[in-house]
């Protein structure tokens, strides 16, 4: 039998396929429904200070090879979300990673306490949403602004914190690295990256916010060389996400450097049980390729 | 593809105090009664429609103005375009019954007109509405095969009563394979509750704050999990029985809980 669990930063994972944050995971329920489909922990929904409706409609659409989305970072708030997160531990044990955006370091500080007091295992700083303004990418494109924020969280919380790294930089490494300065446990890449779609005959940006982030398969080899660069350079673990929609994708992933993954937009291309049907496609590649354990792959594709 | 194709307003009419019919050119796949589209008005928001119309090369969807979206849509004029995308959702599926109780309430009358029309076992339609000018697709329905039942609060039209109420005086006096309901939750909650009783099958078709439509953002969510979008909006009395909000409470777009 081959092992596909992971231990990262002295979190336990059954296996390596997490949901990602945004999808499914604005309340308990969904949340759990995306567990009973094999996932073997949960992202939440970012979670701000105050309620936010976020963009209006349209905020998702799909172009080729993957999905566009402006949605506006919409969450009910960290103080009626814990009662989510509460309701989530009540019914069941994986991992929960606590998903969190500010306009500053004080309020990326109150949010990351009281997740923690929420009882989550991990925090991922949501540095790095390119269509909110004032949040995200507008703060996780600056190093310096980076470091302080993670340092500041590192010294109000416990539990291991991971930040949540955008490809529209220059050089992700640097922001990477500016993270891993201020303490980060390790690192989540990548957010969607930035793009537009315009409807020719309405002559209009289709989505409200205009532009917005492009998901699925078309940015999994940005995400892919995103890993590999991070892993390359810095000494800390790592979350790839972007496109996975097979076992295939995951390795990919895995070698490039990552120890866990995430799954979002590939729900809707195969469905709500995607987690359990990637696991058994990864675990098949392993018993043909006989490798006994997942955690030997992780960065095995440098050399 | 889940993206808003531009497509023509073809007629619009208002058929009420503050309710339209809209038809519109369609050129991708033809709905299912039950199921919906997401109509994009540029400038203002995207919102869900259930289809009430269903023709070769036209879709057509009644709506009342509620909101800043339907206000915009209710003033552009034909020929203008607007965007169109789907069909989504599970839509009605009456095929294995034989004797079948439609009930509309309000503007959900709208979204049954069409599996009315489809059906062809034997039918009763209720429709109930707070007046009579409320009443969409009344004509239609009276040109159907079914035998229908009209009411409205006030009494302007059919009996003055509450739509549940006419059900269930129906439901003791006849017997039905299957209820299909559109309508005002708390309505559709009650009736749901008095099939169970009479352990009648149950297809509601359900609303929630929608977003994506295709099953990723969570926005429309029910019990665990269950997307309107995709699940649904149709779920019958199996699926009903599990979600505790069924008739209690939905979310609004920031996700916080809203009483019904």
């Amino acid at each position: 039998m081959v092992d596909i669990s992971m231990t990262v930063a002295g979190v336990h994972f059954k296996h390596p396929l997490l949901l990602a944050s945004g999808v499914m995971d604005e309340d308990a329920g969904s949340m759990l429904r995306m567990v009973k489909g094999g996932a073997g922990g949960v992202v939440t929904k970012s979670i701000g200070m105050n309620p936010r409706s976020g963009h209006t409609n349209p905020t998702v659409v799909e172009v080729e090879g993957g999905w566009l989305n402006a949605m506006g970072l919409p969450n009910p708030g960290i103080d009626e979300y814990v009662d989510e997160i509460a309701s989530f531990k009540n019914h069941c044990d994986v991992p929960v990673i606590g998903s969190i955006f500010g306009a500053d370091a004080e309020q990326f500080c109150t949010l990351a306490k009281k997740m923690q007091d929420g009882n989550v295992e991990m925090l991922e700083l949501n540095v790095s949403c390119p269509h909110a303004k004032g949040f995200g990418l507008q703060l996780g494109s600056d190093p310096e602004l980076v470091e302080e924020i993670v340092s500041s969280v590192k010294s109000s919380v416990s539990i291991p914190v991971f930040v949540k790294l955008s490809p529209n930089v220059t050089d992700i490494v640097k922001i990477g690295a500016a993270a891993v300065d201020g303490g980060a446990d390790g690192l989540v890449a990548i957010n969607t990256v930035k793009a537009m779609s315009i409807n020719v005959d309405l002559m209009a940006p289709v989505l409200s916010n205009g532009f917005g982030g492009l998901c699925g398969p078309a940015i999994r080899p940005i995400g892919v060389r995103c890993i590999y660069e991070l892993y390359d350079a810095l000494d800390v673990p790592l979350i790839g996400v972007g496109g996975i929609c097979s076992g295939n994708d995951v390795l990919e992933y895995v070698m490039a450097g990552a120890s866990l993954v995430q799954i979002g937009s590939g729900i809707a291309n195969r469905g709500v049980d995607i987690f359990s049907c990637v696991c058994d496609e990864i675990v098949e590649w392993m018993m043909k390729n006989k490798v006994d354990s997942l955690c030997d792959l992780v960065g095995g594709a440098h050399r | 593809m889940n993206m808003p194709v531009a497509c023509k307003i073809l007629s619009k009419e208002q058929v009420g105090n503050d309710l339209y019919s809209m038809i519109c050119s369609w050129g991708g796949i033809k709905p299912s009664p039950g199921q919906f589209v997401m109509v994009w008005i540029v400038g203002s928001d995207e919102i869900p429609m259930s289809v009430s119309l269903i023709e070769e090369g036209r879709i057509g969807f009644t709506f009342r103005v509620v909101g800043d979206a339907t206000k915009a849509l209710s003033q552009m004029g034909e020929g203008s375009c607007i965007g169109l995308r789907g069909p989504y959702g599970n839509g009605f599926d009456c095929s294995k019954y034989s004797k079948v109780l439609f009930v509309g309430g309000g503007t959900g009358i709208a979204s049954i007109v069409a599996a009315v029309e489809s059906f062809v076992g034997e039918s009763v339609v209720v429709i109930g509405a707070r007046c009579k000018d409320q009443l969409v697709g009344k004509n239609r329905l009276e040109s159907s095969d079914a035998k229908v039942v009209m009411c409205t609060d006030d009494g302007s039209c059919g009996q003055k009563a509450f739509t549940s109420e006419v059900v269930e005086r129906l439901l003791d006096d006849e017997s039905f394979d299957l209820v299909v309901m559109c309508g005002p939750e708390a309505m559709m909650k009650k009736i749901y509750d008095l099939c169970r009783k009479k352990t009648i099958c149950v297809q509601a078709s359900l609303e929630r704050f929608m977003k994506c439509a295709v099953g990723l953002c969570g926005q429309c969510c029910i019990g665990e999990g269950m997307r309107v979008c995709v699940d649904g909006p149709v779920f019958d009395e199996s699926q009903l029985a599990l979600f505790d909000d069924f008739g209690a409470f939905s979310r609004d777009a920031s996700g916080k809980k809203v009483n019904l």
